[in-house]
């Protein structure tokens, strides 16, 4: 007679196997194949890169594969894969300047040195869906550049700064050590170091509209996108038993510096102040609404009044990461009837003493 | 390093030593500041947060190859959670799982303490969702952090005054605060309030672990533990008129389990192996279908 409403083992393992099999889909339709998803879907893998902390293809595109296209589930993924690898340390710090070019806009600028390379972008497309692309085929070849772009591409920001209208980039102190919010627990007031790398892994969706919520009067400052650029960026390390830079391989990189007007402070003279983003691979919305957030973050530093939730680094960093928000958000579907039997037992007992107290009135008025 | 768990590729009990060592570390000093958070670099988990991963992170650092591991949740062994969990350790620690609380060195729990009484060599680890006491009152970090530093509690007392003047009594049912060795005003976790005695004097060490928020935090063996109360409205555990519908308990903390929709309901015990236990001594309650014990 007592129903088992208890979970068991067996229910979870049957789950478990249902799960692997609509992943899986109709057997009849060919399986998809890691090399797919990385060459086809190489956005959605660079996505799960960029907020999973961990450049690698493959683990992604198994992450997306596992996950059935759920990004945010892979991305769950490659980070709790990511936290069993031992850490070796840190890289020297990459020179995006001497980045290997796929693309590279300025919004500020007509001409740059160097020039406008459009690379492969969505930009100026008509988004009409396109029958043909269901038959499949291969593409009309693409025009390859005349000239290498590469060696004379000189940062946007850099040439503004020679005229002293734009501040410099970071506090300039090269030995200042890094904060990593993988490693040392976050406190508030946090640094731009750290509201960075928490920006970098925070939800696309979520930076997109804190982004959008500052050109929408909430922290106004207009910006610009003084630069933005994509190709590959070598990565050097110095192991310790060497004690010199050796180079181990190379990233993908999006890189966006915003450029927004600042009419000066008690502490700072007028002047460009700078907004920066970057992701793995080809994440370009993620890096301008980052680059965004990131300059309402330097609300404090600036001596701005903080009036707006993208001003908030508590606020925001409290709630940027998916993988905690996804995580909080879903365990409401754990059992709870402890604590709802001690919420029932409470209203119980105080709609009898409100209804008490009515019937006391009540008896009163008669 | 080299992975060396039982588990291929992961080390015992799934996470590295470097970060064991950060986890111990945060214990230690948890440990000797009763009640008082302590920051830790807090590390993903391959179950999701809000699900128990302060909890798991805290059990794999303190975890040994002879430990016994009980896992409960809201009171059971056999809820979906714990059942996850447990089996998470049996795979990357292959250390005994055991649903007896007496056969347990390690227990990790959420929302319960288990009714037996718990012994010194016993840990008890808490799974905290949010390990802020005055996180309701003040959403803000940097302020709470600042009134546990000048102990500026008057807020939760105001709260809990309020609840008097606005009910005649104080409406916290769960996660009711509780002040550690006369100094910090802690979050026992959602626990219900009908626990926190437990925790007073308590001969194990409990630790609780915050995941997302990256938090740990210990009430040290024997260490006072009071709920926050006035002197003329001291605190109570909750109460219930029935006793427990299969083992005949009256002391424990009780599940309400609709059984129809004709309000049919059966109130039993929500920690499964006390229930069990008296069961199997002969106790019997009005609904086990079987003859009660005379005594009961």
């Amino acid at each position: 007679m007592y129903v088992a409403v208890k979970g068991g083992q067996q229910a979870i393992a049957n789950a478990h196997k249902l799960s692997a099999e609509e992943r899986r889909g109709n057997p009849d339709v060919p399986e998809i194949g890691v090399d797919q998803i990385d060459q086809q879907l190489s956005i959605a893998v660079d996505r799960v890169m960029t907020e999973g902390s961990l450049y690698d293809r493959q683990l992604a595109a198994l992450a997306i594969k596992q996950a059935r296209g759920d990004m945010i589930e892979a991305i769950f993924l490659v980070r709790a894969s990511r936290t069993t690898l031992p850490r070796f340390g840190y890289s020297v710090p990459m020179e995006t300047s001497d980045m290997a070019i796929r693309r590279r806009i300025s919004a500020t600028f007509k001409d740059i040195p160097g020039g406008q390379v459009l690379g492969p972008t969505f930009d100026y497309q008509h988004r009409l869906i396109d029958p043909a692309l269901a038959e499949g085929g291969a593409p009309e070849p693409a025009e390859t550049a005349p000239a290498d772009v590469d060696a004379q591409s000189p940062k946007v920001l850099g040439l503004l700064g020679q005229e002293g209208l734009m501040e410099a980039a970071g506090d300039g102190d090269d030995d200042a050590e890094i904060g990593d919010l993988t490693r040392d627990p976050l406190d508030f007031p946090a640094d731009r170091d750290l509201r960075l790398q928490n920006l970098v892994r925070g939800d696309e969706g979520f930076i997109l509209s804190l982004g959008y919520s500052t050109q929408r009067g909430y922290a106004r400052g207009h910006a610009f996108a003084g630069e933005i650029r994509m190709g590959e960026v070598a990565v050097s390390f110095v192991p310790e038993e060497l004690g010199f830079e050796i180079e181990i391989g190379e990233v993908a990189l999006t890189e966006c510096e915003m450029v927004t007007q600042f009419k000066g402070s008690s502490k700072v003279p007028p002047q460009f102040t700078r907004g920066y983003g970057l992701a793995f691979g080809q994440c370009e919305r993620k890096a301008m609404s980052m680059a965004l957030v990131d300059r309402a973050l330097r609300a404090g530093e600036l001596g701005e009044d903080r009036v707006a939730p993208a001003q908030d680094e508590e606020f925001v960093m409290s709630h940027s990461d998916s993988v905690e928000a996804t995580g909080f958000v879903e365990h409401l579907k754990l059992p709870h009837y402890v604590d709802f039997q001690a919420e029932l037992e409470l209203v119980r007992r105080m709609r009898a003493e409100a209804e008490g107290k009515q019937a006391g009135t009540g008896e009163a008025a008669e | 390093m080299t992975a060396t768990g039982p588990l291929p590729g992961y080390n015992f009990a799934y996470l590295n030593e470097q970060t064991k060592r950060m986890i111990r570390r945060a214990l230690l000093k948890a440990v000797a500041i009763p009640g008082y958070q302590v920051p830790f670099a807090s590390r993903e988990m391959p179950m999701p947060y809000g699900w128990g991963t302060g909890g798991m992170q805290v059990t794999a650092s303190i975890l040994m190859p002879d430990d016994t591991l009980k896992v409960i949740d809201q009171g059971a062994d056999d809820t979906t959670n714990a059942v996850s969990i447990r089996n998470f350790f049996a795979k990357t620690a292959a250390v005994e799982t055991t649903t007896a609380t007496a056969q347990a060195s390690v227990i990790q729990t959420r929302h319960r303490i288990p009714e037996e009484p718990l012994r010194e060599d016993q840990i008890l680890v808490y799974q905290v969702p949010i390990p802020e006491p005055l996180r309701f009152l003040e959403p803000r970090e940097t302020e709470t952090r600042k009134m546990h530093a000048l102990s500026e509690y008057g807020l939760m007392h105001v709260k809990l005054y309020e609840d008097i003047a606005r009910y005649g009594h104080i409406a916290t049912t769960y996660a009711y605060p509780v002040e550690v060795d006369g100094r910090y005003v802690m979050d026992p976790s959602p626990t219900p309030k009908f626990d926190n005695p437990k925790m007073d004097d308590c001969a194990a060490l409990q630790l609780f672990g915050a995941g997302r928020e990256k938090r740990i935090y210990a009430i040290p063996p024997y260490t006072k533990v009071i709920s926050l109360d006035f002197d003329d409205y001291p605190f109570e555990v909750q109460t219930w008129e029935e006793a427990c519908g299969l083992c005949g308990a009256r002391d424990s903390y009780l599940d309400e389990v609709i059984l129809d929709d004709r309000g049919g309901r059966l109130f039993c015990c929500s920690d499964t192996d006390f229930c069990e236990k008296r069961r199997a001594m002969g106790y019997r309650g009005a609904m086990s279908g079987e003859p009660q014990e005379a005594a009961e």
